[in-house]
């Protein structure tokens, strides 16, 4: 099952044209610089805004076809719409604006007692939208987007507008929300440590136009494509806890092939997770080096060498059994050790720089 | 007699106010300009000739007047029932001014959220932007009520000064003045409509007040 999304549109100021086809269920994260249209996508799909040109399809369900002149209207197109600032109905109570939805859509899967306990909001359901603090609003807008039954939803940087503290409070919900909906999501984020936590599919958008779409893991490690040039670049990749090894503190996670020892991890045996690989961690090398504190010295294969002048450095694309690793060297290494595409090199990684994030 | 005339007055006035603003605030049609010039035209009119215009629609000759006593046997002028009318019509500017400030006021956000949450155009103005628009809402009606007592000029034209009949609180005062010795009834009179104007005025403060803190403003 897919979701596919094609729309043109001419603003004053720029021309957008855009398409990409993802997975359903999963979480899409729209990525890209303000402007570039990320919002637009939003609004397209919710119907709020008809673009000049537009075919959004779900699972087989047309929302919009330009060709044969469907479009939905909003109220008709069940896509529930998680805003910037929530855009709770003040003068109702938490549990008038969560129904609100509910009311209105034909009964579905989505049950409100569920929706309460999964987004902790349990105790606000008496409480005036005025006196819930920022990341409760937000939980509430959620719950209210999914009690109306949606086919899809959408979050428009449902955390642009809170403080780390609060981010760091409501993102846990959003990790737990993700495995329990089977749902369709598409969210419009700045914030690459969303986008780490929780895409699954990713697509970058640039001045009106889709430079990238595809698992988030394969978008990320493109050399060519702008992830790979922030400073914070980094491998995403896809882990099974394979073994522990208590007595020497350490956890074995296994990424379709290619091993990496962890400090140890409080988590099953068999249990999923995803780590986050820094570039700027991985060393290259041509023989396995001896007599060393480092765990890790996997295989790969070199798929991509990308030049970057601004910082006198190179960003090397290594291909694994499933997914890649990006190391950032400078030039200089890629002479001395011959690197070319094709040719085979070991990636040397601190157990220490790899970062664990929430089991799925 | 004056409350009751004003009551009337606001009770049909507003609901059709509040009509009107959403009309003009919402719709772009042609004629648009036209219609809100000719909504406010009371208020730029002398009160006389408003009173006078409403004498020639409604008269028992008029294009209006004739058909209304015809069909429904309904005689406006010299009537209790016409200075409401005169009334309605003299606030009515101030009503949709009121409630049209107050639609504008309403964050198309909610009205957006409301929509993809499946609530159709009649809901999302019934559940939401009406409710949202209630603190404004209320001001007009109270403000045009208040307005009503003080109504002078398009009753008397229109429904003329009689006493038990149209004569409101300002035409008895006025009636009371031009009586040799009247002075004393004139000033009881203007008591009474200073205690309701201020009643009015500070009833639609707390009101307001209450509206936009259960609205959490």
């Amino acid at each position: 099952m897919s979701l596919s999304v094609r729309l043109r549109h001419k603003f004053p100021s720029v021309q957008m044209d855009m398409a990409f086809e993802v997975p359903s269920p999963g979480v899409t994260v729209l990525f890209g610089p303000s402007g570039a249209g990320k919002s637009t996508v939003i609004l397209a799909a919710a119907g709020l805004l008809r673009p000049d040109e537009c075919r959004i399809e779900i699972d087989g369900l047309l929302l919009a076809d330009a060709a044969t002149g469907v479009w939905l209207p909003p109220e008709r197109r069940r896509a529930g719409l998680v805003f910037q600032d929530a855009k709770l109905f003040p003068h109702m109570s938490v549990a008038t604006n969560l129904r609100f939805g509910m009311r209105r859509a034909p009964p579905g899967t989505v049950q409100f007692g569920d929706v309460v306990e999964l987004l902790g909001i349990a105790g606000l359901l008496d409480r005036r939208p005025h006196t819930l603090s920022g990341g409760e609003r937000q939980r509430v807008a959620i719950g209210r987007a999914l009690l109306a039954q949606p086919h899809l939803l959408l979050m428009d940087e449902p955390l642009a507008s809170l403080d780390a503290e609060r981010k760091a409070e409501i993102l846990p919900y959003l990790t737990r929300l993700k495995t329990a909906l089977r749902l369709p999501v598409l969210y419009v984020t700045h914030s690459l440590d969303e986008v780490t936590r929780l895409a699954d599919s990713l697509v970058l958008i640039d001045a009106g136009h889709v430079i990238g779409f595809g698992p988030v893991a394969e978008v990320a490690t493109r050399a060519d494509l702008p992830l790979a040039r922030r400073d914070d670049a980094a491998a995403l990749l896809h882990c099974r806890v394979a073994k522990h090894d208590p007595a020497r503190e350490l956890t074995l996670l296994d990424a379709g092939g290619s091993r990496f020892w962890v400090p140890l991890l409080d988590a099953a045996l068999g249990s999923e997770c995803r780590i986050r690989i820094p570039a700027r961690e991985v060393i290259l090398a041509g023989r396995a080096p001896e007599a060393i504190s480092l765990h890790n010295v996997v295989p790969g294969t070199v798929q991509q060498i990308a030049g970057d002048p601004t910082r006198r450095a190179v960003m090397v694309e290594i291909a694994l059994p499933d997914g890649a690793l990006l190391a950032r060297v400078t030039p200089d290494a890629v002479a001395r050790l011959a690197l070319s595409p094709g040719r085979p090199v070991l990636a040397l990684i601190k157990s220490t720089s790899i970062e664990v994030l929430a089991s799925q | 007699m004056t409350l009751v005339v004003a009551a009337r007055a606001v009770g049909f006035g507003l609901p059709l106010a509040v009509v009107m603003a959403w009309l003009l605030t919402r719709y772009r049609f042609p004629g648009r300009s036209l219609l809100s010039a000719l909504v406010h035209l009371p208020l730029a009119l002398p009160p006389v000739v408003t009173g006078w215009l409403l004498l020639i629609l409604f008269g028992i000759r008029g294009p209006i007047g004739s058909l209304l006593l015809h069909w429904f046997d309904i005689r406006l002028v010299f009537t209790t029932a016409g200075a409401s009318l005169a009334c309605a019509v003299m606030t009515f500017p101030v009503m949709v001014r009121a409630v049209r400030l107050s639609l504008e006021a309403v964050d198309p956000g909610m009205e957006q959220a409301a929509r993809t949450l499946g609530a159709g155009r009649l809901d999302r103005l019934i559940n939401v932007t009406l409710p949202l628009a209630s603190p404004g809402i209320l001001v007009g009606g109270i403000v045009g009520y208040a307005t009503c007592l003080g109504e002078f000029g398009a009753v008397i034209t229109f429904a003329a000064n009689i006493p038990g009949q149209t004569q409101t609180l300002p035409l008895a005062i006025y009636a009371a003045l031009q009586v040799p010795g009247g002075e004393t009834k004139a000033a009881e009179l203007s008591m009474v409509s200073l205690t309701l104007a201020l009643i009015g005025l500070l009833l639609s403060e707390w009101v307001s007040k209450r509206l936009n803190v259960a609205l959490g403003r």
